[in-house]
């Protein structure tokens, strides 16, 4: 995984878990004519955890990828390492797929193409200005080096992008298009246009520029907005025989994968949050799960006036009783909102809470919300044994998704 | 070597990403450099600006080696 807070998994998990921030004032470009001036970037640089591109893509290559590709491709690179699953025999090769997705794609890579057009004319429009900003071009590169030659797909649905990916990935294998999965989401949409357009949206945090580290507060009564953020999350699934044969090392078993349309608003949630309520409902019923039997709740949680309230109110409805007794956090108080990439990362962090008994804490909550009730793990990590983990994420268009994890069996 | 042989290959260096000695001038850009036909695109697009020349698209079909690439900017600039 590639996020604000760094690259790798162990890196991402030491920092999370003790409570760090990914947060900053951008300095990379000009913001100076922006309402909101910080945001999640990954870190380059030589301090420990930065990314380091040459790791994953010669500068050649690089000039035919924007920077989401290679944020996913590095995510992949680290995930199916992990996983030991290096297919040679041809059968093994074509029963291995990629499902990585961005909720916007080449942003960056589009907006520059679009000036140079403007200034320069079409003659100057690189024969690699297409493919570099393709959002299902992460899978594209990743099979390609890796030798994947299974289904090759890619998501798009906003900020449920890398919980759908992980969702539908594990979906092939159930009905065998498949033996193992690459999945998740990449996204680099943190400049000017993006952050324009999110701003004109009165989506993003304005009222924290000069402690950037505290824009992101989830349930806090002073939040004001998301922060934007950057990065990829990528998971590699197997189906259960196949990875025992070969004595995978096994995280976590995906037992339950919701998903629900809220038919509401372009991107405003459902007032008394039914499109989260069913998508969790969704899956709790694909695990032949109750409420009761979910410790950890990882929430899309995005820091929005609007929506950690009407979530944590859904949960409080699903859950009745036991809401009192499960813990739920939003790691976007650390990293942001990694918007497609948001749901993967978040994943990643609800399987090794469960996997280490620790959940991850809600920064900047230093005053919950009237009716925020719930243990949401303010400022700290807990140590806390979870049996099942559920994470949900929900994105502009009205679209929720919700996965559910247990552990190895 | 000429001023435009030394810029042309340094083209070629840097969007190929090959070595400076694979870049002779006999060197075919697809067969010697392991250039695709994006990549091909890409070079006469560097060549035009570096030179502020246009190489049509008739022509650059044409430019398959790095002394093809030589020839025609000395045909074409000054």
């Amino acid at each position: 995984m590639v996020t604000p807070l760094g690259t790798g998994v162990p890196f991402n998990w030491d920092s999370i878990t003790n409570g760090r921030s990914g947060i900053r004032a951008i300095e990379a470009f000009e913001v100076s004519d922006l309402p909101s001036r910080v945001a999640g970037m990954v870190p380059r640089g030589d301090q420990p955890g930065a990314f380091d591109a040459d790791q994953t893509a010669s500068p050649k290559e690089r000039r035919r990828m924007d920077e989401f590709i290679v944020f996913g491709m590095a995510a992949a690179d680290e995930a199916v390492k992990d996983s030991g699953w290096t297919p040679e025999a041809p059968e093994d090769c074509e029963r291995s797929g990629v499902m990585i997705g961005s909720g916007i794609g080449g942003l960056k890579g589009i907006a520059e193409g679009a000036v140079t057009l403007e200034k320069s004319g079409p003659r100057r429009i690189s024969p690699f200005f297409i493919p570099a900003n393709l959002i299902n071009l992460v899978s594209g590169h990743v099979s390609i080096r890796h030798g994947f030659k299974g289904p090759n797909h890619a998501v798009v649905t906003a900020c449920s992008t890398g919980a759908h990916a992980i969702g539908d990935a594990s979906r092939l294998i159930a009905f065998g298009d498949a033996d193992v999965m690459v999945a998740g989401g990449a996204e680099s949409a943190v400049c000017r246009l993006g952050l324009a357009g999110f701003s004109s949206a009165k989506a993003l945090s304005t009222g924290f520029n000069d402690r950037p580290s505290a824009a992101s507060r989830p349930w806090d009564r002073d939040r004001d907005g998301f922060v934007m953020g950057e990065g990829a999350g990528v998971v590699v699934l197997e189906e259960l025989e196949h990875a025992r044969r070969r004595g995978a090392k096994i995280y976590a078993e995906i037992r339950g994968y919701g998903l629900s349309g809220d038919a509401y608003h372009i991107t405003a949630p459902v007032e008394d949050g039914n499109g989260g309520f069913r998508a969790m409902q969704a899956a709790l019923r694909n695990a032949e799960l109750n409420p009761e039997d979910i410790d950890y709740i990882n929430a899309h949680g995005t820091s929005t006036p609007l929506g950690d309230e009407i979530e944590h109110s859904a949960v409080k409805r699903l859950f009745g009783e036991h809401a009192k007794s499960v813990s739920m956090s939003s790691t976007k108080s650390a990293i942001g909102h990694l918007l497609g990439a948001a749901g993967s990362v978040e994943a990643i962090y609800s399987i090794l809470a469960l996997k280490n008994g620790v959940i991850p804490p809600t920064l900047n909550l230093d005053n919950p919300s009237d009716g925020c009730d719930m243990d949401l793990v303010p400022h700290e990590a807990k140590e806390r044994s979870v049996r099942y983990a559920l994470s949900n994420s929900f994105g502009f268009g009205g679209t929720n998704a919700c996965l559910i994890f247990g552990h190895a069996p | 070597m000429s001023d435009v042989a030394e810029r042309v290959k340094k083209i070629v260096v840097e969007h190929l990403g090959v070595e400076e000695s694979k870049v002779t001038e006999n060197a075919s850009f697809i067969d010697d450099l392991g250039a695709d036909s994006l990549d091909t695109v890409e070079l006469v697009m560097a060549f035009e600006e570096e030179f502020q020349c246009e190489i049509p698209d008739d022509a650059a079909e044409k430019i398959l080696t790095v002394k093809d690439a030589i020839a025609f900017i000395n045909e074409h600039t000054k």
